[in-house]
């Protein structure tokens, strides 16, 4: 059997040789240094249409990156959210997010993403832009919102909000510890609460507010100031979060549903009110049966975002397939798109490995 | 001396309960008011149907239009349905000649004896039925593109949704015998076949679908000899098989996992040799417990099959977004939308039900 494998790459490779110096093709990496001769229309980095096909693809491997960070963020909210008000015991509300479950699960993912586009990109235009309270604006083109700048002080606040996280977490350990040798209990959610929100406000607030916001005016033919978020983005970041999130939510039912009853009912034995053995007895220990099937449906979203290609989303795999029809090098284009995907996905994985035996139950 | 007093000649029937916790009142409070958090999400809730409901149902139904032969003919304010009547039929079976469209429906309508024998084993006379289960996949293709006396259908010709089916099932059953080759490996003994294996499954299993469909539009013609013409559907039905198979491999995997090692030492002491024990005790027994993950995978990759428009095939979701660019009938895009993703829901949902269903049978079986 192993014969036949080496022999069948054998007759790949020796095809795709033939093949190769019939159309007089090239092959190497060297084409990454010659200009690309394209636009990008969304970039994060420095990219013109004179700059190399190695840069093209690194500004399409960061938009790939912005908009799965994106999706995972809001998938993951959605996701809880459906999940959790699925068992909820509001039998009118359970409903809804079982319909919104199983109506999203079962549609293709990119007839959703088509559809929210040629929503977006059929909004009114500029000039009768929605208006959101006046500071963010959605027509034809995308979204408009407000930029932030910082102003000189902002950077106090920022090492503020810092120090309050650290006091925060040196507070609770504090608690815990004080707690497992005295039981005596410590409002510590209370006083987190209250460092995080209350240091860097109170900063703010000495400091004169040194934080501008850059809100987008309305001008003769497009908006001033203000950040542009392309529809591209904006329905793909939305179609894959409300994708994932559906997936997301039977991962946490089913993480939930997989904790013993009686771990309730210990719970209500003990006197805890419904939230409080959510939060601390049911939770925990569903989060180790949510965590496997959470990495898988990250993954998801981070190979779904390809789908960016049908509605012109300048992903890897769209400004891939610009930079193979220019240069004609097909199997250097994929075998780039091959090294990128696997290595996202190599490092999802061991990051959620990291965390899942972190959170993962310690048994006697 | 004491006398044992009757005090009531009957048992005392039980009261029913208060008025406000039962019949509807009841399992109002108990379901929708429990408490004042429980309430405020209700109507939160009944706002959501209010501004919903009413709105897609005036849309699609009581202001929509069902009669007319180009968007000009709708004049209500809701929906234009007048396409569906005009153009179902490009809907269904894209460019197939209509005086052949028997052959289509035929294939599909053999899939139902062909599956019937594997999905019930209690059937009468499975055994023998499964031959033309493993035979399907050759007689739909023969009905499909036709030859040896049937007219010949070029494969440029096939659209719609048949080509979703027929893409998404050829992937599924083609990929059946080469994912579980692939679970075999992983869990083989011989470090290279486990090795090579574990290679094909991770890296296919970590690469999106797009890539492939590019893969199959362009690079599979430089891997296969020049003489090997094949066509643009054949190449994408090889690359799905390829990627649908390292999914299956993982099903079967599990499936694997979840016999206890006592089958496998049961096997071997009765003399069975591998691939023997394999065929006649393991495989049968994971298989079994695989159907439910085959038919999700199936389902994810019927949904994939929409994929196709990237390299330009004209399946149902092509054929809508093309339709909606003719000026008879611009501007569309909800109502084609609309149409098609209930097509899709309706069957991915009804399989989903029925492998949550089987789930839980071979749950109550162990």
């Amino acid at each position: 059997m192993l014969a036949g494998i080496v022999a069948l790459l054998a007759w790949l490779v020796a095809n795709t040789a033939h093949n190769l110096e019939t159309r007089g093709l090239k092959t190497g990496f060297g084409f990454l240094k010659d200009p690309a001769f394209f636009d990008i229309n969304q970039k994060l980095i420095e990219y013109s249409s004179r700059s190399s096909f190695g840069r093209a693809l690194l500004v399409g491997l960061l938009n790939t990156l912005l908009v799965s960070a994106l999706g995972i963020v809001a998938a993951t909210i959605l996701g809880f959210a459906a999940g959790m008000l699925r068992l909820s015991r509001n039998w009118l509300m359970a409903r809804l997010a079982t319909a919104y479950v199983e109506f999203t699960r079962n549609v293709p993912l990119l007839l959703q993403l088509i559809f929210w586009w040629s929503l977006l990109t059929g909004l009114p235009g500029v000039q009768d832009s929605l208006s959101l309270g006046n500071v963010a604006f959605l027509n034809n083109r995308g979204a408009r919102l407000p930029a932030p700048s910082a102003e000189p002080g902002f950077g106090m606040v920022l090492a503020g909000a810092g120090m309050a996280v650290v006091a925060a977490i040196a507070v609770s350990a504090w608690a815990k510890r004080r707690r497992l040798a005295t039981g005596r209990g410590f409002p510590v959610a209370a006083i987190a609460i209250g460092l995080i929100v209350g240091v860097p406000t109170t900063l703010f607030l000495a400091l004169g507010q040194p934080l501008a916001w850059d809100v987008p005016q309305p001008g003769r033919f497009n908006f001033t100031g203000g950040i542009q978020v392309t529809p591209e983005l904006v329905a793909l970041w939305w179609a894959l979060s409300v994708y994932t999130g559906a997936f997301i939510a039977e991962g946490v039912r089913g993480g939930i549903l997989s904790v013993a009853r009686g771990q309730t009912e210990a719970a209500y034995a003990l006197g805890l009110s419904r939230g409080a053995t959510m939060r601390k007895v049911v939770l925990p220990q569903a989060l180790c049966a949510i965590v496997p099937p959470l990495t898988s449906q990250y993954l998801n979203l981070t190979k779904n975002s390809s789908l960016a290609v049908a509605i012109g989303y300048q992903d890897l795999v769209s400004v891939g397939g610009t930079v193979l029809n220019q240069s004609g090098r097909a199997l250097e284009v994929v075998s780039i798109w091959i090294v990128v995907y696997l290595g996202l996905s190599l490092l999802t994985s061991l990051f959620m490995n990291w965390y899942n035996r972190r959170i993962a139950l310690v048994e006697r | 001396m004491s006398t044992f007093h009757r005090t009531t000649a009957e048992m005392v029937t039980p009261r029913p309960p208060p008025p406000l916790s039962r019949g509807v009142i009841g399992w109002l409070r108990a379901n929708l008011f429990s408490s004042w958090f429980n309430a405020a999400m209700t109507l939160l809730a009944v706002y959501l149907l209010w501004l919903l409901v009413p709105g897609i149902l005036r849309w699609g139904l009581l202001d929509a239009d069902f009669a007319g032969t180009t968007r000009f003919d709708c004049q209500s304010a809701g929906a234009c349905w007048a396409w569906v009547d005009q153009r179902i039929y490009q809907f269904l079976y894209g460019f197939y000649p209509p005086e052949q469209a028997w052959r289509v429906n035929l294939a599909l309508t053999l899939l139902i004896p062909a599956l019937l024998p594997v999905l019930f084993d209690r059937m009468p006379g499975a055994r023998w039925a499964r031959w033309f289960s493993l035979a399907y996949p050759f007689v739909a293709a023969f009905l499909l593109v036709g030859g040896y006396g049937l007219a010949e259908v070029p494969t440029d010709r096939f659209g719609g949704f048949m080509l979703n089916v027929a893409v998404g099932l050829a992937g599924i059953l083609l990929s059946l015998p080469f994912g579980i080759l692939l679970a075999l490996g992983r869990r083989s003994q011989l470090p290279l076949v486990r090795l090579l294996s574990t290679a094909f499954i991770e890296t296919f299993r970590g690469i999106p679908l797009v890539t492939f469909m590019f893969a199959a539009a362009l690079l599979l013609p430089i891997f296969l000899p020049p003489r090997f013409n094949l066509d643009l559907i054949m190449r994408v039905i090889i690359l799905v098989t390829m990627y649908a198979s390292a999914y299956i491999a993982e099903v079967v995997r599990g499936g694997l996992q979840s016999l206890p090692r006592g089958q496998y030492e049961a096997a071997q002491a009765l003399g069975l040799g591998y691939w023997r024990a394999m065929r006649l005790v393991i495989l049968p027994q994971a298989l079994k417990v695989s159907i439910p993950g085959i038919v999700n995978t199936f389902i994810a990759l019927f949904k994939d099959t929409t994929l196709v428009i990237v390299i330009g095939l004209f399946d149902i979701l092509n054929i809508g977004t093309s339709m909606i660019a003719n000026p008879n009938w611009l501007g569309l895009g909800t109502e084609v939308y609309a149409f098609i993703s209930i097509f899709f829901f309706v069957i991915c949902f009804a399989m989903s039900r029925y492998s949550l269903h089987l789930e839980r049978r071979l749950d109550v079986g162990r």
